[in-house]
């Protein structure tokens, strides 16, 4: 899966789903503080990831992703 | 002991979306009973229902806060937004004091079954997402209120099947009577959607009267069959009337009196003793003797048994003075959870307006009701006290009294 089309899918959900501003979509955005994502918003991270792009991560998987250059690339790592 | 007096309501019911939709339906004797195919295609016997819609609260609401709510909690959401209003109750007073939550709620199972539907398709509880505890919680209203609008009070969800929402409204008057609480939402919600009635249809008490939805809920009626289920949400906002006077809040009647009980028989038929004792307990509160209740919004549901059972009791206490007497849910059909607390807003409305809602499709009085002083049409007359009814499975029972305050 081409590494642009993961970008977009991922800012796809969290524009929609996550209901974040499209503008605050920048590679190096820490994810839960610029995002304001709560501990309970990682699970549906979770659950999106799953529906998105049939990748089963766990909440634990998160505590290395900080920016969302971090989430592509380790979404990009599990699919590639 | 304080006084306890009503300083808002909200309303969002089969009849309507606020208190100004439901006034005019109650006025017109109007049905909100549909017949809902989706419920015959699941397995329904009958598939009469009260049509409620779910509100639309993306506007209001965050994503977080919307999604641990099932359809009990936004309904109760919409009908809360109003009584707050109508209390003149902002986010700043709720923030500065100490106002609680009681509300009645007694099941969550479209929420219930959506999850666990979830976990047996994907094999994984994760994926069910974080909103669906929060969801299907019995406590769903109140968790999610209280959160959404700050609330610091006692914060509690009240279970008593078909009573819930009119024994929260009697707990709450309690705990302000007794100085614990200065002001509380009290109220009541009821989910509407096919998994929520599936087992109260297999009883074989609904109507089957299915050619004809609004004749259907026929209370009192010597042909009635059975009862139609139905929802949505009611909140009255209770309050000290010293914090009423204080803040300079509309006093829209004062609750003089709860009566409750418990039959002690059997899980499913009502009897005459149990809801007899809670209406005098009630009028006893209320230092009233029953020739001064003007109006009762009788529980009756329209099925034979309960019907019967209610007007004998009626007849017992209130037969010298004959007061007013009909049931909402000849229009509403049975709101569960809701119909106790959704009761005390119809009849509210209607000392508000001085006109007493009809008791609708009353067409042949049977050996019991004709005793009573049922209203068959819409009748403009002034009310200053009522009584409310509710009666629930398990026999409990809950007996409200409000009066009006003269200004």
């Amino acid at each position: 899966m081409e590494k642009d089309f993961i970008i977009n899918k991922i800012n796809d959900f969290l524009i929609d789903e996550f209901e974040v501003d499209a503008e605050e979509l920048k590679p190096e955005a820490n994810l839960k503080e610029t995002l304001e994502l709560d501990s309970l918003d990682f699970v549906d991270l979770v659950v999106s990831v799953e529906s998105n792009f049939n990748v089963k991560l766990v909440a634990e998987d998160f505590v290395s992703i900080i920016t969302l250059q971090d989430f592509y690339n380790f979404i990009d790592s599990r699919l590639n | 002991m304080g006084r306890v007096v009503i300083t808002g309501m909200g309303i969002y019911s089969c009849l309507g979306e606020n208190l100004d939709e439901v006034k005019e339906s109650l006025y017109a004797g109007k049905s909100g009973i549909i017949f809902d195919q989706e419920r015959k295609d699941f397995g329904y016997r009958s598939a009469l229902t009260g049509y409620v819609k779910d509100p639309e609260i993306k506007k209001s609401l965050t994503r977080r806060q919307r999604i641990s709510m099932g359809q009990e909690a936004k309904f109760a959401y919409i009908a809360t937004l109003e009584a707050l209003k109508n209390a003149k109750i902002n986010e700043q007073y709720l923030i500065d004091n100490e106002v609680g939550i009681l509300y009645g709620n007694d099941s969550t199972s479209q929420s219930v079954i959506e999850s666990i539907d979830k976990i047996r398709e994907k094999k994984d509880t994760t994926l069910v997402g974080s909103g669906a505890i929060f969801k299907a919680m019995n406590c769903t209203v109140t968790m999610n209120l209280a959160t959404i609008f700050k609330l610091k009070g006692i914060n509690l969800t009240v279970s008593a099947a078909c009573a819930s929402g009119s024994q929260s409204v009697g707990l709450g008057y309690h705990l302000i009577k007794s100085g614990l609480q200065d002001c509380v939402i009290c109220g009541g919600a009821q989910e509407v959607n096919k998994y929520a009635m599936g087992s109260f249809d297999g009883l074989g008490v609904f109507s089957l009267r299915e050619n004809d939805p609004t004749k259907a809920s026929r209370p009192f009626d010597k042909n009635r069959d059975g009862l139609i289920p139905s929802g949505g949400a009611a909140t009255l906002i209770l309050e000290s009337y010293e914090s009423a006077v204080k803040r300079g809040a509309p006093i829209l009647g004062e609750v003089v009196g709860y009566g409750f009980s418990s039959n002690g028989e059997h899980i499913s038929t009502p009897n005459v003793d149990g809801p007899s004792r809670a209406i005098r307990m009630a009028l006893g509160q209320a230092e009233l003797l029953p020739e001064q209740i003007e109006y009762v919004n009788a529980h009756a549901t329209s099925t034979p048994v309960g019907d019967q059972n209610e007007a004998k009791t009626i007849h017992n206490i209130f037969g010298k003075s004959l007061p007013y007497v009909s049931s909402t849910k000849s229009m509403t059909g049975h709101e569960c959870w809701m119909a106790g607390a959704s009761e005390i807003v119809y009849s509210m409305l209607m000392m508000q307006n001085s006109f007493i809602a009809p008791n609708i499709n009353l067409e042949e009085t049977d050996e019991d009701s004709e005793k009573l002083n049922l209203v068959k049409e819409t009748l403009d007359k002034n009310i200053d006290v009522f009584l409310s009814n509710s009666f629930g499975f398990g026999g409990t029972n809950s007996v409200i009294i409000v009066k009006k305050i003269k200004s």
